[in-house]
This record gives C-alpha cells, sequence and structure tokens, in this order.
C-alpha cells in the first residue's frame, strides 16, 4: 500500500521502514538496567509478611522472633503509621498498604521486614506470626453479589470518593455496597420488542477465569525517602500515577517526588499504577535506608490478576441472518479492591457486542468484589473476556442459522464511517477488507507436516476458526512532550512513556528524526523521570506511538519555530526570508544547519527546545482517539483421543493505519497472538477455598516455544486512517483480543459441539467430543 | 553458613573466593555486578537466569555457586568482546527476536550453546533446545529465525575459514 511523503512532502526518510531497535545494543549484549539492578549506596532489603487467611479479622502481629533475626534493621505495621492514611489506588482510595484490622484475601500484606539483604528480610519474614479469627469468605464473583450472600468485603463503603479526576471511568461506582465495585450500563432500541420478533435466538453462558500476565521481571522497587523528598526506580508502566499516589498517601508536593522508570522487564497493562511502590517507601521511611523491595512471582500474583468474566449472553437474528439486538449480563471477579476494575467494567461493556449494526443493545456489567487477589489491567482490558462471549456467540448463531461465519458477520458488519456506540469516533476502517484478508491467508497454503501421528482420518479432526473485535482504545489523550535539540543537530525527546518492549524509544525517535530531518542515529529518547520528563497519562491501551507520537510532532514544530526566529535574528531578516530545509534552514537562499543558527543566536552553546502536547481537542475531541481493530484466526487439528490440540496455522490482520517500524509492528501482533493462544489453550489460576492453588509458572502454564503454531501468517494493512503520526493508529492489544473466540471456534469447527469455558485443554476438548 | 572456597572462571577469568555454601549462583553472579543474568520464576522452568557452565546451559537460580567449582562459567556480559557482538546476538538484533529484552540474555546464553552442540541445527532442534526459555513478548517465531539466521552465518564463516566446525558438518 502507498505510503507516500511525510508532512514537508518528501518520501519518508525513517518513518515507515525497519530501522534497528534503539535498545538493540543494550537488550542483547545484557547492559539494559532494569528496576532490578538498581543499586543504591546502604541499600537495604524488604520482604513482606503475608496473610495466609481468605478473610480475616487480625487480632495480634507479633513480630519479636524476627526482630530478633540476623540482619533485621526493622519489621513495621499498619500500626506503625499512625500519622499517614494507609491507603492507595488511583480511582478509590479503598487499597491498604499494610493491612489494618481485617485481612481481605490469601496474600494480602500485613507487615514488612527490611533487613541488610534480601535472604536476611525473606528468613525473619517467616517468624512473623499472624494471630487472626478466619472469617466466612466470597471467591466467586456472582454469588458475591448474591442475595443469599453474607460475607461483605468493604462494610464502611462510601468512605472514599472517587478520583474526580480520574475521567476515564464512565461508569457508576455505587459507594461499594453489597460488593459492587463498580457498574457499567449501555443500552438502546427496544431490546424486549427486538427479541420477540426473532426468528432465532440464541443464549449461553461463558466464563472466561481468572489470568496472570506474567511479566518476567517480577514487581520490584527501589525507594529512598528522605523526609522532605522521595526517590522510587520502580517497573511501572505509570510513573505519573504512581507520583500522584504517593504524593497523596505521604503528604508531599508532587515536585518533591521522582518516580523513575529503566527498561521495563515486561508488563502488558500489569504494571499500569502503582503496585509495591508505597510499600518500599514505608519501608525507606521506618528504616532511614534506601530500600528495596523484589517480590516473587508467587507474590507477583499475589499483587495483580486479570479480571475473570462470567457472561450470560443472548442474541436475536431474523432468518436471514440479520441481527436484532444483544444483551450481556457481565460479572467480573475484580478481587479484593477496586485497582483498575471500573475501567475494565467500563470497557468490557464498550467491546462484548462488536463492529455490528444492532437495533437494540443492552449490557450490564458488574464488578464484583471478592476475597482473591485484585484485579486490574491486563492487555486487551475487558475486550479478550467480552470478545470470547460476543464472537463464539456469532458462530453459535451462524450454525443455527445454517449461514456461514463469514457471511453472516459480512450482512451485519458496520461499513466505514459508522458508529458502533453513540457520541463515540466513529469507525474509520474496512472491517470486511480485513476479514477478508484474514480469510484468505487461513485458506492459503494449507501444506504443513501434521504435529502428531494419527492412526487414520477419524482420530484427526480439523477444523477452522476466527473472530473479530474493535476497542475504544488510546486512553484519554493528555501528553507532553519536550524536544531538545543541540548544538551538533542531534535531538532528544523527553517523554515520560515508559519502555516496556513495546518499541516506544525506537518509534518516537523514528518520528523526531523524520520531522527534524536529521539521522535517526541523531535522535535519543530520555528515561522517564517524574522530576524531568513531562507529564504522561498512561502507556497503555495502545497509545503512544498514535498520541506521544503526536506530541512529539508538536514539540518537533515548536523547535523548528524558534530555530526560524534565532536565523531571522542571526541575519537580521524578516520571517519570510527563512524557511525550513530537512536538517536546518534556508535564509535568503542559502542553508545553515541547525547547529549554525544556534551556535550563532547563543554566541557560545546553547541549544533549541520545543514543547508540544497534547489534550481532548481539535480532531482528538471526539474520543476514543482510535479504534483498534482485532481480526485473528486459526486452523486447527486435535486428536480425538486425547483431545489434545494444536495450531496449525496461526493468521492475524494488523488494521494500523501506518506502520511507524514495520518489523517491530509485526513483532506487537506476534506477541498479542501468542499470549492470547495461551489464554485460550492453557492458562487459568485456580482458587480452593479462598486459597490461590497454583502462583507459580509451573501449574500456572505459559506458552512456551513448542507451543509455535505450525505457521504464521502476518498481514499488516496501512490505510493512513488513524490520528497518529502519518495516519497511523495504535497496535499491540488488536491480535490477543479476538483469540480466544478464534480457537474456541475453531475447535468447535472441528469437534462439531461448542464449549462455554476455557482454557481449551485436551480434557475439556476431549469432554466435548464424547458428550453426548 | 559455613564458607566454601570456590575457584571458578567466570568470562575467561580466573576467581578464587570464600562463598556461603547456601549462595546461589544467580546471586553470587548479581551480586558481583553481572546484572545481565535475570531472575524470574526462581524455579527453573523460565530460563531467564540461563549461564553457561562448560558450555552447557543451566539455571543459575537453582544451581550453588560452589556447584560451579572448577568450572568454566560464562554469562552474557562474557559475549561481547572487543570482537563486537556474537553472530546470535547480532541475528537477535537483526531479526528483532526481543521486545522486553527480560529473556533475551537467558535465551541468547541457551542459543549460544546450541550452536556449540549443533552447528546445523533443524527448526526442531531449535525448538527443543530453547523450550526452556519462555519468552512473554515475541511469540517465539522472530526467535526461531534469529537462531536459523545466526547458524548460516556461522556455518559460512566456518567453511570460509576452514573452522574446526567444519568437520561436523560433512557427512
Amino acid at each position: 500500500m502507498s505510503k507516500p511523503f511525510n508532512r514537508r512532502n518528501e518520501p519518508f526518510s525513517v518513518a515507515g521502514h525497519s530501522v534497528p531497535r534503539k535498545d538493540s545494543f543494550a537488550k542483547v549484549s545484557g547492559k539494559a538496567t532494569y528496576a532490578i539492578d538498581v543499586s543504591l549506596p546502604r541499600m537495604a532489603h524488604a520482604a513482606v509478611v503475608r496473610s495466609e487467611y481468605p478473610h480475616a479479622v487480625i487480632n495480634s502481629i507479633d513480630t519479636k522472633q524476627a526482630e530478633d533475626a540476623p540482619g533485621v534493621l526493622v519489621v513495621a505495621t499498619a500500626h506503625d503509621f499512625p500519622k499517614l492514611n494507609l491507603r492507595f489506588g488511583h480511582i478509590i482510595r479503598d487499597h491498604q498498604i499494610l493491612a489494618l484490622e481485617r485481612t481481605l484475601y490469601q496474600g494480602e500484606p500485613v507487615a514488612l521486614v527490611v533487613a541488610e539483604t534480601r535472604q536476611q528480610a525473606f528468613h525473619a519474614a517467616k517468624l512473623v506470626e499472624v494471630e487472626a479469627d478466619e472469617l466466612e469468605s466470597v471467591t466467586d464473583g456472582r454469588t458475591a453479589l448474591s442475595e443469599e450472600n453474607s460475607v461483605v468485603l468493604h462494610p464502611d463503603a462510601g468512605d472514599e470518593e472517587p478520583n474526580s479526576s480520574f475521567v476515564e471511568f464512565q461508569g457508576n461506582i455505587p459507594a461499594h455496597v453489597n460488593n459492587i465495585c463498580a457498574q457499567m450500563d449501555v443500552s438502546w432500541g427496544d431490546i424486549d420488542e427486538q427479541f420477540s420478533n426473532a426468528d432465532v435466538v440464541v443464549e449461553s453462558e461463558y466464563d472466561y477465569p481468572m489470568i496472570y500476565g506474567y511479566a518476567m521481571e517480577p514487581y520490584c522497587a527501589v525507594a529512598d525517602y528522605h523526609g522532605d523528598r522521595i526517590d522510587v526506580w520502580t517497573t511501572t508502566q505509570h510513573p505519573y500515577s504512581v507520583r500522584e499516589d504517593l504524593a497523596r498517601v505521604f503528604e508531599l508536593p508532587m515536585s518533591d517526588i521522582s518516580v523513575q522508570v529503566p527498561y521495563v522487564g515486561g508488563a502488558y497493562g500489569s504494571k499500569a499504577h502503582a503496585k509495591i511502590e508505597p510499600l518500599a517507601v514505608l519501608g525507606s521511611l521506618i528504616s532511614g535506608r534506601p530500600v528495596k523491595i523484589v517480590l516473587s512471582i508467587e507474590e507477583s500474583i499475589l499483587t495483580t490478576r486479570a479480571d475473570s468474566a462470567n457472561i450470560k449472553a443472548k442474541s436475536a437474528f431474523s432468518s436471514d441472518g440479520t441481527l436484532l439486538a444483544r444483551d450481556f449480563d457481565i460479572v467480573l471477579n475484580s478481587g479484593a479492591y477496586t485497582d483498575n476494575s471500573p475501567l475494565v467494567t467500563n470497557k468490557i461493556a464498550h467491546r462484548c457486542f462488536g463492529p455490528y449494526r444492532i437495533p437494540a443493545l443492552r449490557v450490564r456489567a458488574r464488578s464484583a468484589f471478592t476475597n482473591t487477589v485484585s484485579a486490574s489491567s491486563l492487555r486487551g482490558f475487558g475486550a479478550p473476556q467480552g470478545v470470547y462471549a460476543g464472537e463464539s456467540q456469532m458462530d453459535e448463531a451462524a450454525e443455527k442459522l445454517g449461514i456461514d461465519p463469514i457471511e453472516l458477520r459480512n450482512k451485519n458488519l458496520v461499513g466505514s464511517g459508522d458508529e458502533i456506540l453513540p457520541d463515540k469516533r466513529p469507525l474509520e476502517t474496512d472491517l470486511k477488507q480485513n476479514m477478508d484478508l484474514l480469510i484468505s491467508q487461513l485458506n492459503a497454503d494449507n501444506t504443513y507436516d501434521s504435529a502428531a501421528q494419527f492412526r487414520g482420518a477419524e482420530q484427526r479432526l480439523v477444523g477452522t476458526g476466527f473472530a473479530l473485535s474493535a476497542s475504544d482504545a488510546g486512553s484519554h489523550p493528555s501528553s507532553v512532550a519536550v524536544v531538545r535539540l543541540h548544538i551538533d543537530g542531534s535531538a532528544t525527546g523527553m517523554i515520560s512513556s515508559t519502555e516496556l518492549g513495546q518499541g516506544r524509544t525506537t518509534a518516537l525517535a523514528q518520528i523526531i528524526a523524520e520531522e527534524l530531518g536529521v539521522p535517526y542515529d541523531f535522535v535519543a529518547i530520555a528515561d522517564p523521570d517524574t522530576s524531568t520528563t513531562p507529564y504522561e497519562r498512561a502507556t497503555g491501551a495502545s497509545r503512544t506511538t498514535a498520541l506521544v507520537g503526536r506530541a512529539l510532532q508538536k514539540a518537533c514544530d515548536d523547535v523548528r519555530r524558534r530555530i526560524r526566529s534565532y536565523a531571522k535574528d542571526v541575519f537580521n531578516v524578516s520571517e519570510d526570508d527563512v524557511t525550513d530545509l530537512p536538517a536546518g534552514v534556508s535564509v535568503a537562499g542559502n542553508s545553515y544547519s541547525y547547529g549554525t543558527i544556534i551556535d550563532q543566536w547563543f554566541g557560545a552553546g546553547g541549544e533549541a527546545i520545543g514543547v508540544g502536547e497534547i489534550r481532548q481537542a481539535g480532531d482528538l475531541e471526539q474520543l476514543p482517539p482510535f479504534w483498534e481493530i482485532g481480526t485473528s484466526g486459526v486452523n486447527v487439528e486435535i486428536d480425538s483421543e486425547t483431545g489434545q490440540l494444536t495450531i496449525s496455522k496461526l493468521a492475524t490482520v494488523g488494521d494500523v493505519g501506518f506502520a511507524i517500524n514495520p518489523a517491530m509492528t509485526e513483532s506487537q501482533d506476534a506477541g498479542a497472538a501468542m499470549m492470547g493462544l495461551g489464554i485460550a489453550m492453557h492458562e487459568e489460576l485456580l482458587y480452593s477455598d479462598g486459597h490461590l492453588v497454583n502462583p507459580n509458572v509451573v501449574d500456572y502454564r505459559v506458552p512456551h516455544m513448542s507451543d509455535l503454531p505450525l505457521s504464521t501468517h502476518q498481514v499488516l494493512v496501512e490505510r493512513q486512517d488513524g490520528v497518529g503520526p502519518y495516519g497511523s493508529k495504535g497496535a499491540g492489544e488488536g491480535a490477543l483480543n479476538p483469540m480466544s473466540a478464534a480457537v474456541t471456534n475453531a475447535v468447535s469447527n472441528a469437534v462439531g459441539r461448542r464449549t462455554y469455558a476455557l482454557p481449551l485443554t485436551p480434557e475439556r476438548i476431549w469432554r466435548a467430543i464424547h458428550s453426548k | 553458613m559455613p564458607n566454601f572456597h570456590l575457584n571458578t572462571r567466570i568470562n575467561g577469568t580466573f576467581i578464587s573466593c570464600e562463598v556461603p555454601q547456601n549462595t546461589l549462583l544467580i546471586d553470587f553472579l548479581r551480586d558481583r555486578g553481572l546484572t545481565g543474568t535475570k531472575p524470574s520464576c526462581e524455579l527453573e522452568v523460565c530460563g531467564a537466569c540461563t549461564v553457561l557452565v562448560d558450555s552447557l546451559p543451566a539455571s543459575s537460580c537453582t544451581t550453588l555457586a560452589a556447584e560451579s567449582h572448577k568450572r568454566n562459567l560464562e554469562t552474557i556480559e562474557g559475549l561481547h568482546r572487543e570482537g563486537g557482538l556474537t553472530p546470535v546476538q547480532k541475528a537477535f538484533s537483526e531479526e528483532f527476536a526481543f521486545q522486553c529484552g527480560f529473556c533475551t540474555p537467558g535465551m541468547i546464553m541457551s542459543a549460544e550453546s546450541l550452536l556449540r552442540q549443533n552447528t546445523d541445527p533443524s527448526r526442531e532442534d531449535i525448538i527443543h533446545w530453547l523450550d526452556g526459555n519462555i519468552c512473554r513478548c515475541t511469540g517465539y517465531e522472530s526467535i526461531v529465525r534469529a537462531v536459523q539466521n545466526a547458524a548460516k552465518k556461522l556455518l559460512g564463516e566456518n567453511k570460509e575459514e576452514g573452522g574446526p566446525n567444519e568437520q561436523t558438518v560433512q557427512p
């Protein structure tokens, strides 16, 4: 597809090219520094004492033995900080940093041990004795909301007002009554009438399990509390959100809090907002030393997971396949504290019904408090859960109607420029073309070596399936960017978007190089630090390239304006005599580099600075900033004797507008798809009697290399129809969102029966094959 | 905890020191500033902490420092010397075979080890050898491609130079 010209009407020199990643050398040489590698002089180490009870009232915490253990500096409980309000949370401030009177889930932090070494801290943490009375607990979402349930997690609800500056959430937070964390309703049309007029109605209940994101770098932070200032190095996605929470808890002005984020060892949404940073600061405050906390993976699982979902879905069709109505009743199991679940509730309500023309819709999404690990954001944000139900049901309906699943979707998909949510930005894309591209990938060149030895055709079941999704992505558009143009013509981008591996350092450097006309090697991107790099709302919702890229373009415009103004002064000419060149300016027919202009204007040294910002205004007035489209499919083969599932082909279509770095964009889709396959086939956190039974990556199995599909086909579609630089839009979640539904549809296609729960383990598939 | 007198070679440098007997190899290395070796699962399943002991991959999270006594240890820091990046490191870079990079040192050490044992691995060989290294970002295909390309490059170099590995590829 055409990638004609940049904003100066020149062919693209850097953007649109798969230039090497900026972090290549650091990451292949082992020199890349992550928060887990940060070490300070006099640094002590902390370990967390966790509740063993699903739900309990704490009677006493005996810290004596731990205090006497070798190397221990101090053992702290919530009672050691009488002057502080030890609650954090960016939407509702209800999350106890250390439990005060009650613990709400097994694994909740109740005390903190600070010692000279991590081993000493871990050893001493085992010596802390918590005496508590166990209470009845509830771990299922629908049970927690039912009338028979008597377990209430937050009886003192309503103490905390929702944070009014968190404008992203648009639903209701009903003061925590009856275990409802948040509720989101979306509806239009006459649902009852449409259902009564329907020729075909499909109705089912779907279960999407609790998922753990498993970023390979566990949660870790180093904090240095100076009384009037806090320095934190942490593995977070959102340094500014962490700063906001720390400022509230420790009652300091934001200007005295430096949150620094080196390379992040994977995040995928699981490192959104504050996690263990408040704990690390408490450790430093009480010990008077810099303190490092590195959680184990088990503890990381006990810190955050993704919301599981129980979805009752009903869809009505006329006999020709026209979609008449959809009705979703969703309960998310959101765990013990609010965290980011209101936003997940918001998003699942927007993302479950799909990019279809729907005359009548009713979605009720409720998020339930339960005595389990607090749930929060994870890649896709409600889309994987909702799309699993919505797109499973489309195939179920196709079968009942006797219409091909492709044809059924073709009949109901919205066209380019159509709305799927009232007053939201219309979809600027061609969904039918995306689907056609996907299907042609799934149908083409289906020769591969079969994974297993099958005795006969009867034993080998083959199937194909796909699913589509549309996500209101991009989050709220607030970003500030600064570009520093140095005297040698090189530039530094100052932004607080974090490098999670998604390639922000590379893509944003490409945008600056393209805008300023300087070589890619002459651009660097600074590491985020809230005391130096400017405000960034979020690194998530696939927004960075498109939205931070826009802010950087404006900063480049500003720096060029400044250079033109310097040139006007230096040569004593009028503004009209100065025009932009790729890496400098032309003054009365002569060309000058940026460096020459800076040098002559200052007389000695100097640099030019440009500022750019984006907000909800102009072409970003209407939200979402962009729709992220998911178009994924698989071909499968199944061993009917064992239920073993093999992905024979994986196909994705990345609807990205414009790929700033095509190789990196494909890598995003490939990773998202594989993460989706893991969820579809293997992953599920399991509770038994209020206890998490598989909190490790042996019993919670993520994809290994041997899970690679036998073949992979990826397509990028570049229609330059996004709001980002050069028509780009977000990527990184799209390929994952429809994956559970796509695999479910393929398995159903192979075995002739539908499944309603994940993961698609051999046992679950075997039962589907052999059920009567 | 009693000490153990450890004599070992790390990235070519001979080390003689006292270490507590229960010191894990990963902590021993990281405390010496070799932070390229990454901790993650702490259960010997993710491969992020992979180092080479006498050219074979080992999970340093479940190996005692004392077990490296009189052995040759290699970490990611030992690969890059005056000659620049190794063909495996270059191939990971060229193929975009990493994102967050946290698994990358362990992945590269496993791949280096594979190509020392098997100069012309099949796709199945690569998948089998690297199955103990988890990557959460890339979806693995680019890693397979990187190892294949590194193998090709090494085979080519060795043929040109008539290097020591040439015999192993003759039928």
